[in-house]
């Protein structure tokens, strides 16, 4: 999920080996991963390991980050103050692991600020499915549902990546996430089974409209992403788009039963030869037309991120020129 | 669509609603703030802010329901509350980040000066009110009174930040406390419910807290360099219920959900 | 990229309840000690109460870590990880 600009980029090939010398660290470095080892911030790395890392890892804070805004687009609407303590609390936790995530990235040369200019230029990327617009309140339990849902899945395989600060970076969010998930389906299953016609239709609504979003969010099938096998190679991405996405499939088919909302593919149905649900065609064009920029929400979410930015330019140097001041007057003291 | 309710509206009532209509006003233009804040670090301190806030409100709203003859819930006082049945301070009905066709909005500066003044004032407030006769009152303030000291500190350091930071910050935090300190004569007002809850002992009435709050407010402006404003003939009247233009639009979009499906569970 | 108007790094020591040590857990900007250590409360402990936290500039920690020997001849060498503004460079040259 939070490969997806990875995936749709050119195979990357390899720089041609500069010495001897490297070649061999390259070598260490490969045994290491192969024993399945951590590496550290200040360890040996490939080039390319660590430029992948840093794409990976900042397109996963800025999606944290670009995650609040559908959310925050209903926190002064929610129906009940528990709900809304809930989703504020929630959306908390997402500045949080952006935060967290950019500390990762950190870690290797690069710095907030630049990641945040790289986002804002538009060079760098965010999950895809925060470019949908968030239309009722029920969309909030839908996110909490599904999009929680599939981040989770992402999220426990890279508890265990080769890079050890973005594998505590995913302990600290995976500890946190628990709540994401239950309480996005329990606001569902309140509507679904206390709630009234109105609410019943706006579940089922929701539904609807994130179900294949949440299924493009898993990236572009597994043959059409020529740096996985690298990724995969080096730890930082453990299980393939498309197992991902037949294990959320098959997990959201139950969940969808107890809430009795109806997914809507009507080619869903259980392949006993297999042992896991089959499911209808995903319109890639769609998918390939949100990432490009031209979803309902990229340029309102972008520009959401750019003016933050912007007008909290005085804020921050303000506070720079505070501190600078107070340095010297203490050291004149 | 859901009719409001009828409050009794007592004076041990109204005072109680007084404090939690303003901690949840309050909360909701900071939850204006989640995710557009000027650092990300702040943003998640400012909603630590509205959620200690949400938590007060709760608190107060759900015993406040008790006391009325009519057992309302924290969400029934919430939502279908009519506008002159909230008794907040005017003050934090105004504009904060976002802007409407209706008024340009606010900005930092508005924010981190409208929280000191405001924290400044509830600490104050739950400092006396950890001693008033209601045990479940006196209860809930020792709580927020920890809660309220401590934005009381941040919103006053980011004060302090502003004020001697660049002169474009100067500048706006002086902007914003033009805007801001006419309404805080209304933090001191006296009428009726402020002298029933003194003379019960629920609480202390508003002029009571003016000394400290002033001392505590110029103390934090002279190391922000900024000046206390000359007081004006102008008074604010949210907490009698009759409130700024804001106000309505807020409530409008706090309390949709629950007026366009009545008998909804969420 | 001018690093000049980027707030300092600062890694951040948490120690849940008395009797446990110290733990490393993430970084975060801020202008100063004060800030950090208020800022650290709000991002690694959500402000619950008796945990003890520590903040140091990150440029500030000497590191030692064991590593391939090509690393001794970097610059970087004792610092926690590279970062681009974990060295001030003069104002001239500053624009990198």
């Amino acid at each position: 999920m939070y490969t997806q600009a990875m995936d749709l980029a050119p195979k990357e090939e390899r720089a041609a080996l500069r010495s001897a010398e490297d070649a061999l660290l390259e070598e260490r470095f490969e045994a290491r991963i192969d024993e399945g080892a951590f590496i550290e911030a200040k360890d040996w790395m490939p080039e390319h390991y660590r430029k992948t890392l840093v794409r990976q890892i900042s397109q996963h804070a800025h999606s944290e980050i670009v995650g609040m805004l559908p959310e925050g687009n209903w926190v002064t609407r929610a129906p009940t103050l528990k709900r809304k303590t809930i989703l504020l609390a929630k959306i908390q936790d997402e500045g949080g692991h952006g935060l967290y995530l950019y500390a990762a990235a950190e870690t290797l040369g690069t710095s907030r600020d630049q990641m945040f200019d790289a986002l804002h230029t538009g060079k760098a990327k965010y999950s895809s499915i925060f470019n949908y617009p968030t239309l009722s309140w029920a969309d909030m339990g839908t996110i909490g549902w599904l999009v929680d849902g599939a981040a989770i899945m992402n999220q426990v395989p890279l508890t265990r990546c080769s890079y050890a600060p973005y594998a505590r970076a995913m302990v600290r969010i995976c500890r946190e996430e628990s709540f994401h998930q239950r309480q996005g389906f329990d606001s569902l299953l309140v509507m679904m089974k206390d709630g009234t016609a109105a609410q019943r239709a706006m579940v089922q609504d929701a539904v609807d409209r994130w179900w294949w979003p949440s299924l493009m969010m898993f990236g572009p099938p597994d043959a059409d992403s020529p740096n996985s096998a690298q990724s995969a190679r080096w730890g930082i991405k453990r299980l393939s788009n498309d197992t991902l996405r037949q294990k959320f499939v098959d997990a959201c088919v139950e969940q969808a039963q107890v809430l009795g909302v109806t997914l809507p593919d009507p080619d869903l149905k259980w392949n006993e030869a297999r042992g896991h649900h089959d499911f209808g065609a995903i319109d890639w064009a769609e998918f390939y037309r949100v990432v490009g920029g031209h979803g309902p929400c990229n340029k309102e979410r972008l520009a959401a991120r750019v003016k933050a930015w912007d007008e909290g330019a005085w804020v921050r140097d303000a506070a720079l020129a505070h501190s600078r001041k107070q340095a010297t007057k203490e050291q004149a003291a | 669509m859901t009719t409001s309710i009828a409050l009794e509206r007592t004076p041990r009532v109204q005072y109680l609603l007084r404090i939690a209509d303003t901690c949840l006003i309050h909360a909701q233009r900071l939850a204006e703030w989640c995710g557009h804040g000027p650092v990300l670090e702040e943003d998640i301190a400012l909603t630590n802010m509205a959620l200690d806030l949400m938590g007060q409100t709760r608190a107060l709203l759900t015993h406040a329901g008790r006391l009325d003859g009519n057992a309302f819930d924290e969400d029934q006082l919430a939502f279908l509350r009519d506008e002159r049945d909230f008794f907040n301070l005017t003050l934090v009905e105004q504009p904060m980040r976002r802007s409407s066709a209706h008024a340009p909005g606010g900005d930092f500066a508005d924010t981190v000066l409208r929280n000191f003044l405001l924290a400044s004032w509830l600490q104050l407030l739950w400092q006396q009110l950890a001693d008033s006769s209601d045990a479940e009152v006196a209860g809930i303030a020792a709580k927020a009174l920890k809660e309220a000291r401590y934005h009381q500190q941040h919103a006053g350091d980011w004060v302090q930040r502003l004020g001697d930071g660049t002169e474009e910050s100067a500048a706006r935090l002086r902007a914003a406390l033009g805007r801001a300190w006419p309404y805080t004569q209304e933090m001191f007002e006296h009428d009726g419910v402020d002298e029933a809850a003194a003379a019960s002992g629920l609480g202390p009435a508003r002029q009571a807290l003016r000394e400290a709050w002033q001392q505590a407010v110029a103390e934090v402006f002279a190391a922000a360099g900024l000046a206390l404003p000359a007081a004006t003939p102008f008074v604010s009247t949210g907490t009698l219920g009759r409130h700024s233009e804001h106000m309505g639009f807020m409530l409008a979009e706090m309390q949709v959900l629950q007026r366009t499906h009545p008998g909804g569970r969420w | 990229m001018s690093t000049e108007r980027e707030w300092p790094l600062w890694e951040v020591f948490v120690r849940p309840k008395a009797g446990l040590d110290h733990k490393h857990c993430g970084s975060l900007h801020a202008t100063d000690a004060a800030m950090a250590v208020q800022l650290a409360r709000e991002v690694y402990t959500r402000r619950q109460e008796g945990t003890s936290v520590w903040v140091v500039k990150s440029s500030d920690i000497t590191a030692s870590d064991p590593g391939d020997k090509a690393m001794y001849f970097d610059p970087m060498e004792d610092k926690v990880y590279r970062h681009p503004t974990f060295y001030e460079l003069p104002d001239s040259v500053n624009h990198m």
